[in-house]
């Protein structure tokens, strides 16, 4: 359990993690965003299916990769929590987003 | 962001915020200098958030408040700062005439760049040292470091946290903690009782230098007075989850044991340079065995083996903040010597204070470091099960039958397993790998050797990459 | 200069421990000769533990295709071959063709193997290509299919042949450099960092050092160490089974049964031999990076997580050295094969054991004679 020290109003956006919608403050990490809301699993790994979330909150240890606005493979711990952002874990290898071909 | 600078110096922590402030102050006017920061905003970790704070120097310490001038005063230089900017390649040396003396190739918004400069300098800090125990791969097990991070950059803290490990900074955390006021269920100190006696003889300098054991003193005097558990000796350690949250931590002393509960573990035994850019560089590192860990080979001057191309701060050894600041200050006034933007008796005026602190710090550093070594069955891990590799799941007996097998190192070692082939590039299971190998065919580590690092040392998007321009070398979207 | 030091007496002398020189010792040691090894780094160090592991008879030239084909023949059974696992996989290798202009050119192609008796090779048109490769760019018309080609693990498949070579008898002798060459009568002596070895007959497989060894020998080769980059991304759920190369574009791509993607094709970074060192140029990658977003649009968020050369060595006509030393008797190299070598490795072991051991072959050599090239290289730097 992660509680606030910050002993002052926070502003509070929202962001949409697995089909929920959390408050969250502002200008925080996803990660720190997620383990404030007490969600203790951010991927599953590829090789056993093994539940992991962040370890080095700095990142270096890529243990916090999840699904961000569609894109896998993103460091929670390293993208600011956005208004409107959605936030899936990352279960072992991810599936990739269909684009454009680049011009 | 430019396409070429004089002096790129790449971390904003306080050596790179030393660098990039005496690059500006003392170089010659015209001395064009970039400062490429992987953070939102300069601090690096020590100072981190620092102009944000929610909670303030009277939690965070003095340590953190020191911060402010060195961040004020990078936002005042004459240097382009760029934050979010990921360096995931760098070249020094190059000889050919036509081309920069020095490349970095980084990713900024999602754009790639490669960028030109006569002078790098490498700044980019320290991670924490890997902590191969039983279940340290679990959610709920992070390090102290990232507890501070939490608590620095997000205002948030885990109660009813236990702490483990040995290092100034897991009692600092700790003791940040206690003066916010969150319930801390314990902290189990592997520091042998012997590694005390062994520093002994070093405590009168070390008590000489500057005030670090002092605040050392003071934090264990807090965490003491907030009656935090503290169970010394800890020789044993294993953590498993017993429900979704909570986890279960199983500890032997030297003379007792038991287990307890809490929903988190924060870990800690130590920083090491975070040697991937440097490898990644060509630099020439040797095992320090002090630190048990690589290091960067420099001069007094920060100096690396590849012409162009200095480390100045805990990236290439692990001294502290202070040194960090010393070393960046000495760094830049090396570069602004050999690119001739600087007079001599500047030069040797602005030189004299860092190298009387570097003196200072380095009568501290040998006494921590005796003291607060990380012991051996915690670098390399006794139980078979325990994964080294966090990425790929690799357990220490697996490398174990590998040596066995024929793998004479880390390098053979990932086609044979495919340990340091996951996303984080060998940052967590180096240090152990090379241990374990070291133990198991009675080689030194240096002998041993390390993971050969590759760009991109940061991931790199194939977009980004198809996107950098083969004649120009700069992206189509240029910022 | 090193003392004479222990000298060891054998059969066969190999210099190389690459997946050619553990072939060679492998078939040698079958038919129950003698073998040392000797290997300047470890077995698999170099090219053979890090190239693309394409195990392809598609696109070649004709003078390998018998080559390729015999070879093809033996990967079909490799794992009883070597007692262990190459971790081979018939996904296909399909060479895709973006225009009709270059799929007229592989037409001819097909047509022109076919006539000398090659039916390996298959047109494909536009609806089987995406059938095959359901995330290829829609702008490709077709391609060159190849059904039983494949990849394996190259640093998996070396050391499987330096096991059962191993098993058989054969000494590796690994981190042990070559200094010398001398032949006096019959007998080869090598000079060694470790020793001496004394054998009949001396076999070539140094890779992009092989030409130092030729030097030695009298017949030096033209042979420039290159660095042929490649890159590996993060895991990714499976999208593509078969290897694929563009007709137009330099390209080697394929995902591995652990989903991550690896992509290359000829684009080099810098070698340096004497060191061990390669380089990788970010900027050239970058157009391996840009072909495979072309043909793969779908991999354009995939995140290259490192880029890796091994050293190969690259003969002028980009065909290897294999065949009987013309200089020196009881002398056979098996090197220079310029990034295409894996899948030649299983029939190239066999058929150099053949010359050993009958003085002939089965299969046509000739292209790959050592003394082709015409002038010496000293000539031709004029």
């Amino acid at each position: 359990m992660f509680t606030d020290v910050a002993g002052e109003e926070r502003q509070m956006i929202t962001i949409r993690f697995d089909g929920r919608e959390l408050s969250v403050p502002a200008g925080i990490s996803v990660a720190a965003a997620l383990l404030g809301c007490d969600i203790t699993t951010m991927r599953t790994t590829p090789q056993s299916g093994a539940a992991r979330a962040a370890y080095c909150m700095m990142g270096i240890c890529f243990d916090c990769l999840m699904v961000i606005d569609g894109e896998a493979n993103q460091q929670a711990c390293m993208v600011e929590v956005r208004d409107g952002m959605t936030v899936a874990p990352q279960q072992g290898a991810p599936e990739i987003m269909v684009t454009e071909v680049p011009s | 962001m430019k396409r070429r600078y004089d002096v790129v110096v790449i971390g904003a922590g306080p050596a790179g915020m030393a660098a990039a402030t005496t690059l500006a102050d003392a170089g010659a006017d015209g001395l064009s200098v970039l400062v490429l920061d992987e953070q939102a905003m300069p601090g690096g970790q020590i100072y981190r958030s620092i102009e944000r704070p929610g909670t303030g120097p009277d939690v965070l310490g003095d340590e953190y408040a020191d911060g402010f001038d060195l961040v004020r005063a990078l936002r005042a230089a004459a240097v382009d700062y760029v934050p979010g900017a990921a360096v995931w390649q760098l070249s020094g040396g190059n000889e050919d005439a036509h081309v920069p003396r020095c490349e970095v190739g980084v990713s900024v918004d999602g754009c790639a760049h490669l960028i030109g400069a006569d002078a790098v300098i490498i700044a980019t800090g320290a991670q924490e040292r890997p902590f191969p125990i039983p279940g340290w791969t679990l959610p709920g097990v992070m390090t102290a470091g990232a507890a501070q991070i939490m608590l620095k950059s997000s205002c948030l803290a885990a109660d009813g946290a236990i702490f483990a490990g040995t290092g100034p900074l897991l009692y600092l955390v700790v003791a940040q903690y206690v003066k916010a006021g969150v319930r801390v269920r314990a902290l189990l100190d592997t520091t042998p009782r012997a590694q005390y006696r062994g520093a002994a003889w070093l405590l009168p300098q070390a008590w000489r230098a500057g005030d670090h054991l002092k605040r050392g003193l003071a934090y264990l005097k807090q965490i003491k007075a907030a009656g935090v558990q503290h169970v010394k000796n800890v020789t044993d350690l294993r953590i498993d989850a017993t429900s979704d949250d909570m986890k279960t931590v199983t500890y032997r002393t030297t003379k007792t044991g038991g287990t307890m509960e809490a929903a988190q573990v924060f870990l800690h035994q130590g920083v090491a340079p975070n040697v991937n850019l440097s490898r990644a560089a060509g630099l020439e590192h040797a095992w320090d065995a002090w630190q048990h860990c690589w290091m960067v080979v420099t001069d007094a001057w920060g100096a690396s083996s590849v012409d162009g191309i200095h480390v100045a701060g805990d990236g290439g050894r692990v001294a502290g903040a202070v040194a960090a600041i010393a070393k960046g200050r000495l760094a830049a006034l090396d570069v602004l010597d050999r690119l001739d933007r600087i007079d001599h008796a500047t030069h040797d005026r602005l030189a004299a204070a860092p190298q009387r602190d570097i003196k200072t710090e380095l009568m501290v550093r040998p006494f921590l470091d005796i003291l607060f070594a990380p012991p051996a069955a915690f670098r390399v891990p006794q139980d078979d099960d325990t994964v080294v590799c966090r990425c790929e799941e690799i357990t220490a007996g697996q490398i174990r039958a590998a040596v066995a097998d024929g793998c004479v190192g880390p390098n053979q070692l990932k086609a044979f397993c495919r340990a340091g082939m996951g996303p984080c590039q060998g940052r967590q299971c180096a240090l152990t790998v090379t241990e374990i190998i070291a133990t198991e065919t009675d080689r030194d580590p240096h002998d041993v050797g390390d993971y050969r690092r590759r760009p991109p040392i940061k991931p790199l998007r194939l977009s980004e990459l198809a996107e950098l321009h083969a004649e120009t070398g700069y992206s189509e979207d240029n910022h | 200069m090193n003392g004479p030091g222990p000298v060891s007496t054998t059969d066969v002398a190999i210099i190389g421990g690459g997946l050619h020189g553990c072939s060679a010792a492998l078939q040698l040691a079958l038919r129950g000769l003698n073998v040392i090894v000797v290997e300047k780094d470890h077995v698999a160090r170099h090219a053979s533990g890090v190239n693309a592991g394409g195990v392809r008879r598609l696109g070649r030239h004709v003078a390998e295709i018998p080559l390729a084909q015999a070879s093809w023949e033996m990967w079909q059974t490799i794992n009883d071959l070597v007692d262990g696992d190459c971790r081979f996989e018939a996904s296909g290798q399909v060479k895709v063709a973006e225009t009709e202009a270059e799929l007229d050119t592989q037409r001819q192609r097909v047509a022109h193997l076919q006539a000398l008796g090659f039916g390996h090779e298959q047109i494909i048109d536009r609806e089987t290509l995406h059938g095959l490769l359901p995330a290829v760019a829609p702008h490709c018309v077709g391609g060159i299919h190849v059904a039983g080609d494949g990849h394996a693990s190259p640093f998996h498949t070396t050391r499987a042949f330096a096991d059962k070579a191993r098993a058989l008898g054969v000494e590796i002798r690994e981190g042990v450099r070559v200094q010398h060459l001398h032949r006096r009568g019959t007998t080869w002596t090598i000079s060694t960092s470790d020793g001496v070895i004394e054998a009949p007959v001396l076999v070539n497989c140094a890779g992009a050092w092989g030409a130092d060894m030729a030097a030695q020998l009298g017949e030096p080769v033209t042979l420039s160490a290159e660095a042929f980059m490649l890159m590996i991304t993060a895991r990714m759920a499976p999208f593509c089974g078969p290897v694929v190369g563009a007709a137009g574009r330099s390209l080697s791509f394929k995902q591995f049964a652990n989903g991550t993607v690896m992509v290359g094709g000829g684009h080099r970074g810098t070698a340096d031999p004497a060191t061990n060192r390669t380089t990788v140029d970010m900027t050239a990658l970058g157009e391996s990076a840009r072909t495979a977003v072309t043909i793969f649009p779908i991999i354009a968020t995939a995140t290259i997580v490192r880029a890796w050369a091994g050293i190969e060595g690259e003969t002028p006509d980009v065909l290897p050295v294999i065949g009987p030393s013309q200089t020196e008797e009881n002398a056979f190299h098996s090197f220079g094969f310029c990034g295409h070598g894996f899948q030649l490795g299983p029939v190239v072991g066999r058929v150099t054991a053949d010359l050993i051991t009958k003085g002939a072959t089965d299969l046509p050599l000739d292209a790959f004679r050592i003394d082709r090239f015409g002038a010496t290289p000293a000539e031709d730097a004029a």
